[in-house]
């Protein structure tokens, strides 16, 4: 597929964005039935004759999953519908024994809300349109395919267990003027959304497991032309995804474009393998749902008193969390925006909480930590290491029994399953060398041995010590406590410090 | 006078999945409109003062509480099912759909 590289699309166009996430709730029971939504469940055991379209049975909605809805909104700013329906959305597929979806149509329960985002240092409001109520719908699998993909697929199996679990769609106006920011501030607003429904505690917002989704739309235009046709990008399964799949679109619609032709409004999906987006349904011709208002459930008039007793429930949100832990640990925004990235806020919160400085708390999460996560795949919280384990280790640091060097050794072994920081420290039998005996012996064999340094220092270059501590940590084995290693070096040589 | 067009019978068919040939376009369209018509003798009754109404009882707010019981186990659940491969409702392939 033929791109424009990144930089130079951005160069002629401008890019627009718009942004639909799904977030299946986390109640206990279905949206409108009394079904069980655990994940994971053996195939059609979380089903009834509601959620499975039997005749005559009928639904009725659920009170959580509506006060969820109505807090969302309210977190994100917008006004709470004094009265609205629910619709049936008609469509013919076997992903909803129904036959249509119910969902909301023109009633929306919230509307016209925004949240900030910050990229790069600059501040950017993303409008929500509308935040509306629906059910999610089984799960296809397509088989006889090549590739596990519906095309060329001889048939498909369904499980509804997942068919009626409360969803909501949040839905953004489009974002103009964000430019070559445009793909970090797709993902960022998806990671800030994503923040706030952990916050208030109403989705487990897992993407891999589908309970955060996000479709992506994008258009370009060349500056001071109307808006462009759009694509939307769906399967996008990751907060890197939602950057990759609107960066790659803006270089292939860039390609479109510079050779004279046009995009198509289509439906693409986004592979995850190779980052680029391959076309779906085209959508040449309008989708006809042919939506009326849910006969089989009442309207629902969530009452001022109602709207407001929720609103006290709003957790603190996490863009003033952020504020308030960057004052408490004394850091500014980039290095907040940098813990927030990688996905170690809330381990290094809790890392702190268990007694380790602010800063030795960043300094293993972001560095040792996150390296070690990324090796393995996962996710640095997921890591075999608890804040107490980071807690000990920074007591061993401080009472001199371990140095730097030596506290990573410790970490390396506690990752690799071999236990405490203390049952490591007592089977590699490692501590820091404190009698100045040996430190000595080290130190006149390495002065020995560097003769010409050891005049270096002497004729006061401080600098050349370096070398000599060096050699000595390096005869120790990283057991010295380096700073102890060069004021007995500088004393034996009786150069002032 | 006939208000649905021959294309109008095309699209609703496609949308109810009914195969209704070319020579057969005319006829349902007629059929149709005279249902229109009579749902919309009612609309003339209607003033301008009587609301649309989609439920017809006046209710509001009817909820359950967030509680989980079980459903149908899932023999009762598939019993019905025309296919069933891996405890699952096996469905016929879908075409031009995603």
């Amino acid at each position: 597929m033929k791109t424009v590289p990144f930089d130079e699309a951005l160069t002629r166009y401008e890019p627009v964005i718009g942004l639909e996430v799904h977030v299946e709730l986390g109640t206990q029971s279905k949206m409108f039935c009394s079904c069980s939504t655990n994940f994971g469940a053996a195939p059609n055991t979380q089903v009834c004759p509601v959620c499975l379209a039997l005749p005559g049975a009928m639904p009725v909605a659920n009170r959580a999953a509506i006060e969820s809805i109505i807090r969302i909104g309210l977190a994100l700013n917008c006004s709470i519908a004094e009265w609205c329906r629910m619709a049936r959305k008609n469509y013919f597929y076997p992903d909803m024994p129904k036959d249509y979806q119910i969902s909301q149509y023109d009633e929306p329960i919230c509307t016209d809300g925004y949240l900030d985002v910050t990229v790069d240092g600059k501040v950017i409001r993303v409008e929500i349109e509308r935040v509306h109520m629906e059910e999610d719908t089984g799960k296809l699998t397509h088989s006889g395919g090549a590739t596990g993909r519906i095309h060329g697929a001889d048939y498909s199996v369904v499980d509804y267990n997942r068919a009626g679990i409360p969803l909501v769609e949040i839905v953004t106006k489009t974002v103009v003027g964000t430019g070559a920011l445009a793909p970090a501030v797709a993902r960022t607003y998806v990671a800030e959304l994503r923040d706030l429904m952990r916050a208030l505690g109403v989705s487990d917002v897992k993407m891999e497991e589908g309970s955060l989704r996000c479709d992506a739309n994008l258009s370009l235009n060349r500056p001071g032309d109307p808006w462009g046709t759009r694509t939307e990008t769906k399967n996008v399964n990751s907060l890197r995804s939602v950057e990759r799949a609107v960066r790659f679109e803006i270089e292939r619609q860039a390609a479109v474009l510079d050779d004279g032709g046009r995009v198509h409004q289509e439906t693409r999906h986004f592979q995850e393998g190779d980052g680029t987006t391959a076309p779906g349904r085209s959508k040449e011709q309008a989708e006809d749902y042919r939506y009326f208002p849910e006969p089989d459930l009442v309207p629902i008039a969530p009452s001022r008193e109602w709207v407001e007793k929720l609103r006290l429930t709003l957790p603190e949100l996490p863009s003033v969390r952020r504020a308030r832990l960057a004052e408490a640990w004394a850091i500014g925004e980039f290095e907040m925006a940098t813990l927030v990235n990688a996905g170690i806020l809330d381990i290094v919160e809790e890392t702190v909480a268990a007694g380790v400085a602010p800063d030795a708390a960043r300094k293993w999460w972001s560095g040792e930590f996150t390296r070690a996560a990324s090796e393995r795949g996962v996710e640095p919280a997921d890591l075999p290491v608890t804040s107490a384990d980071i807690a000990r280790v920074e007591e061993l640091i401080a009472s001199g029994a371990l140095n730097d060097k030596l506290a990573r050794q410790v970490f390396e072994a506690v990752l690799a399953g071999e236990g405490s920081p203390d049952e490591v420290v007592a089977a590699r039998g490692l501590a820091v060398v404190s009698d100045d005996g040996p430190l000595l012996e080290a130190i006149d064999a390495a002065l020995a041995e560097q003769p010409d340094v050891a005049e270096k220092i002497r004729s006061g270059k401080l600098q050349a010590a370096g070398a000599i501590v060096g050699a000595v940590m390096k005869t120790t084995r990283g057991q010295a406590d380096a700073g102890r290693v060069r004021e007995l070096l500088l004393e034996r040589l009786g150069v002032e410090g | 006078m006939t208000n649905i067009s021959r294309a109008d019978v095309a699209h609703l068919a496609r949308l109810a999945r009914l195969a209704i040939p070319e020579d057969q376009l005319d006829h349902y369209a007629e059929q149709l409109d005279v249902i229109l018509q009579s749902v919309a003798r009612v609309g003339e009754v209607a003033a301008a003062d009587v609301p649309a109404m989609s439920h017809p009882v006046p209710l509001l707010n009817v909820f359950r509480d967030d509680v989980a019981r079980p459903g149908l186990d899932r023999e009762a659940a598939m019993a019905a099912a025309p296919a069933i491969e891996d405890d699952r409702f096996r469905v016929p392939r879908i075409l031009d759909e995603e």
